[in-house]
C-alpha cells in the first residue's frame, strides 16, 4: 500500500483531533489550527486524487483496525470521494475566511473557540460521510454533523436563531430517526452493516422474492430521512430561518456543505447499498422526481416573494436542492452525473452569494431589506461583483458554473426520452426564468445608484478593498472557483463519471 | 418500662431521637435547615387576567386572526396534516414489522457469520470476556470513537447555549444560581446524610463497572453515567462551593481533553497498524484478568471519564450556567 493511500484515515483523524485540541486552546490558536487543518486536509485529498488518477486505481479499501470487513470498520476511497473531500475543504476554507470579520460582531468573543471546535468536527463528519463504507459509521457521523450544525446556527444568540435551531433540531432528528430505523431494518433483513455485503444480500432478496415489501419500506424511509435532512421541497420549513439568521460563515457552510454531505450519503446508499437496478425500478425515484420538480418551482416562488435578501438566498437553496433531486429522479446515469455536478455548482455559488450579501447589507446600515440595498454595489465594489457573479451563475449564464449543470440536466432528460422528458425540460425553463426574476432584480437594484441625499441622511459608508483584504481575496477565489467549474467542466464531469462507475 | 436514662437523656440518643421523630414530637428540619416561606404572588386576579388577555391579543394582532383566513386555514390544515402524517407513518411501520423475519428464528438473515465470529472468536481476538465490549471497543472502535465525540460536541453545544460568561453583576452566573435555588432548603440534613453514605458507594460502583467493563456487563458508558450521577447527588447535597474545590470548568476541560486525546492517539496507532497488517505490539494478556485485553481497559476508562464529566457538566450548566 502506498503512503498516499493513508490520506482518508489521516484526514478524518486529524480533523477530529484538532477539534479535541481546540477545546483547550485560546481563540487565536484555535483559529489558526482550524485554518491549518482545512488546508492540510484539502492538500492531502488533492494529492490522493492525483495519485488515483495517475495510477488508474478504481478504488481501494482501508481497514480501520485489525479486523477485516464484515467484522471491523472500513473506509473506502475512490476518485469521486477524494475529489469531494478536496472540494468540501476548499469551500469550507473560503466560507470561514469570508465570514471571519462578521464572526466578531455576531458571536460572543469567549465562545469563539467553541465555534472552531464545531467547524473541525463538522469537517471530520463530512469526510467520514464521504469516505465511509459502513452504514452504521455513516449514522454516527450523521449525528455529529447534525449536532454541529445546530451549534453553528445558534452560536449567534438571538431569538430568531434559537427558534431556527430548535426547528432545525426537530426536523433533522426526525430525519435521523427515519435513517436509523431504516438501517436497523436493513440489518434485520440482510445481517450486515457493510455497504458491499448489504448490496449482495439485497440482490439475493430481490431474486428470491422474500422480504420485498420491507425492503421497499426500508429504502423509502431512509430516502425520506435523508431528504428531510437536506431540505427537499415539502420538508424545507426549517431552512430559511436557519440559513437566514445564523452568522454568515455558518449560513455558507450549512447551505453548501451540510446538506450536500447528506445528499452524497444518499447517492452512496443508492449505488452501493441498494443497487441501482432496484432503486431505478421502484417508484421511490418517481416520488423524488415529482418533489424535486415541485421544489424547483415553489422554492423560486417563495424567493420572489421574499423581501429579506438573506432569506431570499436561502429560499433559492430549496429550488437548487430540487434540481439535485430531480436529477436523481430521472433514473439514469446521466441524471446522476448532472446531480453530482450540481452539488459542486451549488456549493460553490451559494456560499459566494451568502458571503457577498453580507458585504452589501453591511454598507446599507445593516438592513437586510431588499429596498435598502440601492447602490450598495458601489459602496462595496468587491461584494457587488461577487453577488453579480453568483446570481449569474445561479440563473445559468454561460461561462459561469450554473450553466453547465443546467445543460447537463437538459441533456440527461433528452438523451433517454421517457415521460419524464417534457416535465423536466419545461420546469427547467420555467425555473430558470423565475431564478432570473429574483436574482437579476437584486443585481439591478444593487447597481442602481442611490441619491446622495439619502446616502448622507442614512449615514451609509463606502468600504474599499484595502480595508477588507481577506474578504476581497475570498470573493476573488470564489469567483475563480465558479469560472473553473463553468469553463473547465469536461475533466470534472469525466472524474464524476468514472467515480460513479466505480461506485456500482 | 424499665429505663436507666431519664426521658430527656433518652431523647438525645439516636434511637430516642428516631422514636420521637416517628411519633411526630421532634422535627429534625426545625432550626437546622434554612427554609424560606414561599412568597405568594402579590398580584390580584385582575392583573393575572389582564396579562392573559394581553398574550392572546398579541397573537391576534401579530397574525391578524380575525381577517387572516390564511392563518386560520393553516392552523386547521396543520393539525390535520400532523395527524395524517403520524398515523400513516405508524400504520406503515406496523405493517412492515409484520413482514420482517420472525424474532428468534434460527434461519434469520441476521444469524450469519458476522455474529458467529463475534461469539466464537471474540475472546481470542480481543482478549475481552465481555463480547459486547470487545465489539464496541475493538472490532468497531471507530464507531465508538465517533460516539464519544458525539458526547463531546453535545457538551460544546450546551456550552454555547447555557454558559454564562458574565462574571459579576445582574445576570451573572452566581446571581442566576442564587435565584434558581432560592426556595430550596440549604444544608438539607437528610439529603446530606444520605449523600454522605451513598456517594462514595455510587462512585466506587461506577469505577468498578468501568474497570470490569471487559470482564462483566458494563463498561465506560454505563460506569461513567453512574459516576456522573454520584457527582450530581453530591452537588445537590452540598452545593457548588464544595464541588468546585475539586471540579471546575478547567478540570472538566482538561479531563475530557486528555481522555479524548488518548483515545484518538491510541486508536489511530491501532488503526494504522491494523490497516498495514503490522503487529501492534499491545499484549492481550490472559482473558479474565483485570489487566488484560490490550487497549480496551484504558479506552473504557477514557470513555468513562468523558461520560461522567459530560453528565456533570450538563447538570451544572443547566443549574448555574457554568461551574
Amino acid at each position: 500500500m502506498d503512503f498516499v493511500q493513508n490520506v482518508p484515515f489521516f484526514s478524518i483523524m486529524i480533523s477530529m483531533f484538532s477539534g479535541i485540541i481546540s477545546s483547550v486552546l485560546s481563540e487565536k490558536w484555535a483559529k489558526r489550527l482550524n485554518t491549518a487543518v482545512i488546508l492540510i486536509v484539502g492538500a492531502m485529498s488533492g494529492a490522493l486524487l492525483l495519485y488515483l488518477c495517475e495510477t488508474g486505481t478504481d478504488s481501494y479499501i482501508f481497514m480501520m483496525g485489525h479486523f477485516p470487513a464484515p467484522w471491523g470498520n472500513e473506509i473506502r476511497a475512490g476518485v469521486l470521494e477524494a475529489g469531494m473531500a478536496m472540494f468540501f475543504c476548499i469551500v469550507m476554507l473560503l466560507s470561514m475566511t469570508g465570514g471571519r470579520e462578521k464572526l466578531f460582531d455576531e458571536v460572543e468573543y469567549s465562545k469563539h473557540n467553541i465555534y472552531y471546535i464545531l467547524v473541525d468536527m463538522m469537517l471530520s463528519s463530512l469526510l467520514a460521510l464521504v469516505y465511509t463504507n459502513d452504514l452504521f459509521t455513516a449514522y454516527v457521523f450523521v449525528e455529529i454533523n447534525t449536532i454541529a450544525a445546530c451549534g453553528l446556527i445558534m452560536i449567534r444568540q438571538n431569538g430568531r436563531t434559537i427558534e431556527a435551531a430548535v426547528r432545525y433540531m426537530i426536523m433533522s432528528l426526525l430525519g435521523s430517526g427515519l435513517l436509523l430505523m431504516g438501517i436497523c431494518m436493513l440489518y434485520d433483513l440482510t445481517g450486515h452493516l457493510l455497504m458491499s455485503n448489504i448490496s449482495q444480500a439485497m440482490a439475493e432478496i430481490m431474486a428470491g422474492g422474500t422480504y420485498r415489501i420491507p425492503v421497499l419500506v426500508t429504502v423509502g424511509i431512509m430516502t425520506i430521512g435523508l431528504a428531510i435532512k437536506s431540505a427537499l421541497f415539502p420538508c424545507h420549513a426549517w431552512l430559511p430561518d436557519a440559513y437566514g439568521y445564523s452568522t454568515v460563515s455558518s449560513a455558507a457552510m450549512l447551505s453548501s456543505l451540510v446538506s450536500k454531505g447528506y445528499i452524497f450519503l444518499l447517492i452512496k446508499i443508492f449505488y452501493r447499498v441498494i443497487g441501482l437496478d432496484i432503486i431505478y425500478s421502484s417508484h421511490i425515484i418517481g416520488v423524488l422526481f415529482m418533489f424535486g420538480l415541485c421544489g424547483m418551482l415553489f422554492g423560486s416562488f417563495s424567493a420572489i416573494g421574499e423581501k429579506d435578501i438573506r432569506r431570499m438566498i436561502a429560499f433559492s437553496s430549496v429550488a437548487q436542492i430540487g434540481y439535485i433531486y430531480m436529477g436523481f429522479g430521472l433514473g439514469t446515469n446521466e441524471g446522476m452525473v448532472a446531480s453530482v455536478y450540481h452539488i459542486l455548482v451549488h456549493a460553490a455559488t451559494k456560499s459566494l452569494l451568502f458571503i457577498s450579501a453580507i458585504g452589501l447589507t453591511d454598507v446599507s446600515g445593516g438592513s437586510r431589506n431588499f429596498f435598502a440595498l440601492n447602490g450598495s454595489a458601489y459602496r462595496n465594489r468587491i461584494a457587488g461583483i461577487g453577488f453579480a457573479v453568483g446570481s449569474l451563475s445561479m440563473v445559468g449564464i454561460p461561462i459561469f458554473s450554473g450553466f453547465v449543470s443546467k445543460l447537463l440536466f437538459a441533456k440527461a432528460a433528452i438523451i433517454n426520452p421517457t415521460w419524464k422528458m417534457f416535465p423536466t425540460v419545461i420546469v427547467l425553463a420555467v425555473s430558470t426564468i423565475l431564478n432570473a426574476i429574483y436574482f437579476l432584480k437584486t443585481v439591478i437594484r444593487i447597481y442602481t445608484p442611490e441619491k446622495q441625499s439619502v446616502v448622507e441622511e442614512k449615514g451609509y459608508y463606502s468600504i474599499s478593498w484595502e480595508k477588507q483584504k481577506l474578504y476581497t481575496l475570498t470573493i476573488i477565489l470564489f469567483v475563480i472557483l465558479n469560472l473553473i467549474l463553468g469553463m473547465n467542466s469536461q475533466p470534472i464531469i469525466h472524474l464524476i463519471e468514472t467515480g460513479l462507475a466505480n461506485f456500482a | 418500662m424499665s429505663r436507666l436514662l431519664s426521658e430527656e437523656e433518652y431523647g438525645r440518643r439516636p434511637i430516642g431521637a428516631f422514636k420521637q421523630w416517628v411519633n411526630g414530637i421532634r422535627d429534625p428540619y426545625l432550626n437546622n435547615v434554612e427554609i424560606r416561606e414561599k412568597i405568594q404572588p402579590q398580584e390580584s386576579e385582575e392583573v393575572l387576567r389582564k396579562r392573559q388577555e394581553e398574550a392572546v391579543a398579541v397573537i391576534r394582532q401579530v397574525h391578524d386572526v380575525a381577517n387572516n383566513s390564511q392563518y386560520t386555514l393553516f392552523r386547521k390544515f396543520y393539525k390535520a396534516a400532523a395527524l395524517v402524517c403520524c398515523l400513516t407513518l405508524t400504520i406503515l411501520l406496523l405493517i412492515t414489522v409484520a413482514y420482517l423475519p420472525p424474532v428468534g428464528n434460527a434461519g434469520n438473515p441476521a444469524h450469519n457469520e458476522v455474529a458467529a465470529k463475534y461469539i466464537e472468536d471474540g475472546m481470542q481476538d480481543t482478549g475481552a470476556v465481555n463480547i459486547v465490549t470487545g465489539m464496541i471497543l475493538d472490532y468497531r472502535a471507530f464507531d465508538t470513537f465517533g460516539e464519544s465525540n458525539v458526547l463531546f460536541i453535545a457538551t460544546c453545544t450546551v456550552l454555547i447555549l447555557m454558559r454564562n460568561d458574565k462574571k459579576k453583576g445582574k445576570g451573572s452566573a452566581e446571581e442566576e444560581e442564587k435565584r434558581d435555588s432560592f426556595y430550596e432548603p440549604k444544608n438539607d440534613k437528610i439529603l446530606q446524610t444520605v449523600a454522605m453514605v451513598l456517594v462514595p458507594f455510587i462512585i466506587l460502583f461506577g469505577i468498578y463497572v468501568i474497570l470490569n467493563g471487559h470482564l462483566s456487563p458494563g463498561g465506560g458508558f454505563s460506569g461513567g453515567a453512574v459516576i456522573g450521577a454520584g457527582l450530581i447527588l453530591y452537588l445537590n447535597a452540598f452545593g457548588f462551593e464544595k464541588t468546585e474545590r475539586f471540579f471546575t470548568a478547567k478540570t472538566y476541560k482538561w479531563i475530557s481533553f486528555s481522555a479524548l486525546s488518548f483515545y484518538c492517539i491510541a486508536k489511530s496507532y491501532s488503526f494504522y497498524t491494523g490497516a498495514h497488517h503490522l503487529e501492534s505490539g499491545i499484549p492481550l494478556g490472559t482473558p479474565g484478568n483485570i489487566l488484560s485485553s490490550g487497549l480496551i481497559l484504558p479506552l473504557n476508562i477514557c470513555v468513562g471519564l468523558v461520560v461522567a464529566c459530560t453528565m456533570y457538566a450538563f447538570f451544572a450548566l443547566f443549574r448555574k450556567g457554568g461551574f
